[in-house]
């Protein structure tokens, strides 16, 4: 057997077992969010929402806050998972199975994105089905939709498995997401246009990077967005590039890993 | 049988981030087809020789190579021929015997079909199939360990690597697990074993290599390194003994209590005159047994006269 036919069945072993863990743990990874988004739909869409009139482009308050809600659950699910499940393979030593095996660094860590990326891709799927009660929504740009999605779900994923690989204990993997992740999401336009800033608070928002990725989508689905499109994907891209670099570091040098 | 070495370890050496040097530069190689006993106490460097062999451990110099594969800078392919029973459970214990073994196969390009034949024939052979779908957290000590050695199998490997495999394991699942390893040796598959039950490495094993301080102090075969025991101590068991007992040239017998003595004697002595002065004092023996095992009279004096600098090999 070639060694790329070799490595992609390895890819397709850690993709299968991460989707089987998510399956059998189906009422951690797939209702909870679905759960919380339905609260924020009916508390800040439906009850708030209603008082505000319309936002941005004509859309109602629901209308505008559904992407960046679809966006948050999708970058907060695909952190969780990778970093709940490396951490645990490490915590548990069955990482070593990996490691010791002939498989390269770049199928570990992609077998673990894809796996996180189909967990907040479902949860995402899940989550704008629930708006669908609440609301209706025409998606402008599917293309983009897609590719924000996805660039948005791919830079959380693998900032949740540097997460890990640094992470020592269960809570170094709560850390992270408590003290950087939930500000930068709620200050990143998921409820607000940046536009209803001031400054120096519109120009600090603007290094926030969820800001690009919840505006990409929004100009997806709605055609709006705060910043300018191209400029987001650029940005996405940069964090998925600088991102894959330090994690195959990492991983080649055995941080956390390797003595 | 091929003949190139199944292992070559070359100047190995490790030094650990805190500065403790586990691995002072040892070189030992290892035939194809060995059963070969890797001893030493505890903290002595087995497990960071097997974690460099492994690739979970980084080595400082050096290197290793395995049927000619150097770990170092072929490390994927050198990983293809090993594989590895480690010390401690590291398996996800809510997944079944049978993933275990068939996603160890496919982290090795082993497609699922034959991953799913081959997790068959091993879990059968070490009387786990029975257990294939329950969760792993369910088995016993001894099961795990068995898993363990089940998914060390999925790849075939040409070297099988056991770390201290029967750690706690009953004499009757023990003799069963080795029952198989000599199988898969005898099969062709080169082993290295270490192990604290020193009886079964003697039995087990062909060539040795005790390590102590991150140095080999002792490096044979088993028969030659046996055969330099020159002395022995037999426990008698006897229908009673009495409190004084007979003087005999170049043996020491001790009372231990009212039904056992132990003689003491050189290995070259006869055991006829023994008997006879024993059967003069009326003393009759039931039965017989060496005090210690042969290897661990030896592995203490070796690590004894290593830690006092006459370490004879390295």
């Amino acid at each position: 057997m070639s060694n790329a036919a070799a490595n992609l069945v390895a890819l397709h072993t850690i993709v299968r077992r991460e989707i089987v863990r998510i399956l059998r743990i189906w009422t951690q990874t797939l209702i909870p969010p679905a759960i919380t988004m339905t609260l924020y739909f009916v508390i800040f869409g439906k009850l708030i929402g209603s008082r505000i009139g319309t936002i941005q482009g004509g859309y109602t308050y629901m209308q505008y806050i559904v992407p960046g809600l679809v966006m948050m659950s999708i970058i907060t699910n695909s952190y969780g998972n990778i970093s709940s499940s490396f951490f645990g393979a490490k915590f548990s030593r069955a990482v070593e199975e990996m490691l010791v095996s002939p498989m390269p660094n770049w199928v570990i860590l992609t077998g673990y994105v894809t796996g996180a990326v189909t967990r907040g891709l479902a949860v995402g799927v899940l989550v704008l089905g629930i708006a669908l009660f609440f609301t209706s929504l025409h998606i402008a740009h599917p293309l983009i939709t897609f590719a924000s999605v996805l660039l948005g779900s791919v830079i959380f994923s693998l900032a949740g498995f540097v997460n890990a690989v640094y992470a020592k204990k269960f809570d170094d993997i709560a850390l992270v997401p408590t003290f950087i992740l939930t500000p930068l999401t709620y200050l990143g336009g998921v409820f607000y246009s940046i536009q209803m800033l001031g400054e120096p608070w519109q120009a600090i928002s603007r290094i926030n990077p969820i800001l690009y990725m919840v505006n990409a989508f929004r100009y997806g689905v709605l055609g709006i967005s705060d910043v300018h499109v191209g400029v987001a994907f650029v940005v996405m891209l940069g964090f998925v590039v600088a991102l894959a670099a330090f994690g195959l570091q990492l991983l080649k040098r055995g941080v956390g890993l390797r003595s | 049988m091929s003949s190139v070495p199944a292992l070559v370890v070359d100047n190995l050496r490790k030094t650990y981030g805190n500065g403790v040097e586990a691995l002072k530069g040892i070189s030992l190689t290892v035939q194809p087809g060995d059963f070969f006993a890797l001893l030493g106490p505890n903290g002595a460097g087995k497990s960071t020789l097997i974690g460099i062999l492994s690739s979970l451990v980084n080595s400082s110099g050096g290197d290793a190579q395995v049927f000619g594969v150097s770990v170092n800078k072929q490390r994927n392919e050198a990983m293809k021929l090993i594989g590895l029973v480690p010390q401690e459970i590291n398996f996800n214990q809510f997944e079944k015997p049978f993933d275990i073994c068939v996603n160890e196969a496919g982290f090795y390009g082993i497609p699922r079909r034959i991953a799913a034949e081959r997790a068959e024939k091993y879990l059968k052979e070490l009387r786990l199939w029975d257990k294939a779908q329950h969760q792993a957290r369910m088995l016993s000590g001894g099961m795990k360990r068995r898993l363990m050695i089940a998914r060390a199998m999925m790849n075939e490997p040409k070297l099988l690597i056991l770390d201290e495999p029967t750690a706690g394991v009953d004499i009757e699942i023990r003799r069963s697990m080795w029952q198989f390893v000599s199988g898969i040796n005898a099969a062709g598959t080169t082993v290295i074993l270490t192990t604290h039950y020193l009886e079964e490495a003697e039995q087990l094993c062909r060539n040795i290599a005790i390590i102590d301080h991150g140095t080999i102090v002792e490096n044979t075969t088993m028969k030659r390194l046996l055969a330099t025991l020159d002395v022995e101590t037999f426990v008698l068991d006897a229908a009673q003994v009495p409190d004084g007992l007979p003087a005999l040239p170049g043996v020491t017998l001790r009372r231990m209590d009212e039904h056992t003595l132990e003689a003491e004697m050189a290995r070259t002595h006869d055991l006829n005159s023994l008997f006879a002065a024993l059967s003069a004092r009326g003393i009759t023996v039931t039965s017989m047994r060496n005090k210690t095992n042969r290897l661990e009279e030896l592995f203490v004096r070796l690590v004894e006269q290593g830690r006092n600098g006459q370490v004879r090999a390295a």
